[in-house]
């Protein structure tokens, strides 16, 4: 007999299972929140987030509350809106492409970003209107458009938009360090660098206002289209022959994965890896089905990137690694030992 | 629902693959499309559930044409079987089969009991129930494309297409897929390679030759040994079977 599939229990273990994941991001963020060059108790950094937010009136001192409130807290949260984010949209872009290797920056978005970054950076386009994240927000579109110009051009289909995709990544990487390596003096391409490598230093409220509500957002929309990526499974045929209007699905969640993706590098920069890897960290635990796989890879993203945040404050003191740096560091070996433990026997 | 087909033509990559193609099944049975490799059978079954528009003629189930309908809708009512589907993602059994209830849930509504049992007789139709759990890489070739027989039955269809879904299974499944597709109560139809097999389990028989129909009608009318030579370039010597008293076909090296 087939098991049945509503079932009570499964829901009370699932209800428990978001619970928890919640309260190890709850938990990750405060720590990321004591954590730092000036060390505050997680006791003190409860009292500054509860005075500003449920006008409690704690004695504390003003230095404790603007670090707890004005920097670290903010820097948190939007380190995990990044991190569900990216994981979002590299699970959206494995299922549409129906390829492993499928990660948000395939598109060319984040080489747009950068370009757009350091054209504002270096050769100051725009200099006093547009700001850093702006033009790279406008170069990460502009990339993705061309992108998605470029594939429809040559027919379409999963292993276009893939070519496409490396085709504009590589046209964008070569304009940045052209402009780079003509235009920057030292002290520039320093700069460029580290925010290429992504990092969360100088982040204040305004982005997250941005960033949190644009992860939402991407959440909602997958989670919507979460049986029409599952459709996905045997190619787009299939998905059509299910009833799919494979055209619209298409266009609303790779636009989602654009929207997503050009928010979080035009803030933070590129960060590799995360997109890439925690769908696949998600699979591994809830299984390929997008119900449960979009929102188990957006909390685990979220909570690997806050954890990536503090580890890129504390592991050289009195240095911030680029978060960039930490999160291939920690997510390749990580990634080695799932495809290991998930090897198929032969 | 009936199909039918009338003067349907479809071109890919400037070369016409479906050239005025015209055939009616009535509802509830069974057509074999018959013809050589590139004759146009996996391309008639793609138009007829709409995953290719036809360049001109019209399809239509029932009275309705195809057309005119919403993607939905016809997945709803139509289920096809592709030709060697498969996929890299670790799902089981119970997950493709589950695929087939996608046209029929919205995208909030939960797991029905209805779409439990559409489910669960899928299952039992194709003799897979007890390897629901199982994993799709480590199914063998038959048991995939009996998998994939189940998810199209579970997708409840008044219609069914199937491009060629004996290949890859050893007789005893090709006989029990095939008398299970004919006696089921809807209107199908079959791409198939193996004459004898189509003789045996469809009502009614079409041949396919460069894109056009050359033969149709009833096994004994459609297989003589003429129209096999003329299509498929071998000899053959036809009788009635003294078993089962439907056209056998065998085929001469001399």
């Amino acid at each position: 007999m087939v098991q049945p599939v509503v079932a009570g229990e499964r829901w009370g273990a699932r209800l428990a299972l978001i619970t928890l994941s919640f309260a190890v991001l709850g938990f990750m963020i405060s720590l990321a929140v004591s954590i730092g060059e000036i060390s505050i108790p997680l006791g003190t950094t409860t009292k500054a987030v509860s005075n500003r937010l449920f006008g409690t009136a704690f004695e504390l001192s003003r230095i404790h509350q603007g670090i707890v409130w004005d920097y670290r807290l903010s820097r948190a949260l939007l380190a995990a809106s990044a991190g569900a984010a990216l994981a979002l949209s590299g699970a959206i872009l494995q299922a549409l492409l129906r390829n492993p290797l499928a990660e948000p920056y395939v598109l060319g978005i984040s080489a747009g970003a950068s370009t757009g970054a350091v054209a504002v950076m270096i050769l100051g386009f725009g200099y006093g209107v547009l700001t850093l994240s702006t033009g790279a927000f406008i170069g990460a579109v502009v990339a993705f458009i061309l992108v998605s110009a470029l594939a429809a051009g040559a027919g379409g289909g999963a292993d276009r938009i893939i070519l496409a995709g490396v085709a504009g990544s590589q046209l964008f990487n070569a304009l940045t360090s052209f402009i780079v390596t003509t235009s920057a003096n030292a002290e520039q391409a320093r700069g460029v660098m580290f925010w290429l490598l992504g990092s969360l230093s100088g982040v204040r409220w305004p982005d997250v206002y941005l960033a949190a509500p644009v992860a939402l957002l991407g959440f909602a929309v997958s989670m919507f289209y979460a049986r029409a990526l599952d459709a996905f499974t045997f190619g787009v045929d299939a998905a059509a022959a299910l009833g799919i209007a494979i055209n619209r699905v298409r266009v609303i969640l790779l636009g989602a994965t654009a929207l997503m993706t050009a928010a979080m590098v035009s803030i933070v920069g590129s960060i590799g890896f995360v997109g890439l890897v925690i769908p696949h960290a998600a699979r591994f635990l809830v299984g390929p089905s997008h119900g449960r796989l979009l929102p188990a890879s957006a909390i685990i993203g979220a909570i690997f990137m806050v954890a990536a945040d503090i580890v890129s404050r504390i592991i050289i003191p009195q240095q911030i690694l680029p978060i960039g740096v930490v999160t291939a560091l920690f997510g390749a070996p990580a990634f080695a030992l799932i495809l290991y433990k998930a090897r198929r026997p032969v | 629902m009936s199909i039918s087909i009338n003067d349907v033509r479809w071109s890919a990559g400037g070369l016409m693959i479906v050239n005025g193609i015209s055939i009616d099944v009535a509802a509830g049975k069974t057509l074999g499309l018959l013809g050589p490799n590139g004759s146009g059978k996996s391309s008639l079954l793609k138009l007829i559930c709409r995953l290719r528009n036809v360049k001109s003629g019209i399809i239509a189930l029932g009275n309705a044409d195809i057309a005119g309908m919403a993607r939905l809708d016809i997945a709803r009512r139509v289920a096809l079987v592709e030709q060697q589907a498969t996929t890299e993602a670790q799902v089981t059994v119970l997950d493709v089969v589950r695929l087939g209830r996608t046209p029929h849930r919205g995208p909030l509504s939960p797991w029905s009991a209805t779409d439990d049992k559409a489910v669960s007789d899928a299952l039992h139709h194709v003799g897979l129930p007890e390897r629901a759990g199982q994993f799709w890489h480590t199914l063998s070739g038959g048991e995939r494309q009996r998998v994939h027989i189940a998810r199209a039955l579970a997708q409840t269809p008044s219609e069914l297409l199937l491009d060629e879904p004996t290949n890859h299974l050893d007789i005893q499944h090709q006989l029990e897929i095939l008398s299970l597709v004919a006696k089921l109560p809807v209107t199908s139809i079959i791409a198939l390679h193996d004459l004898n097999l189509a003789a045996m389990f469809c009502d009614s028989l079409a041949i396919l030759h460069h894109g056009k129909v050359v033969a149709a009608g009833t096994p004994e009318e459609v297989l003589t040994e003429e129209l096999i030579a003329r299509v498929f370039g071998v000899r053959a010597y036809i009788e009635r079977s003294a078993h089962h008293g439907r056209q056998h076909v065998q085929y001469r090296l001399d």
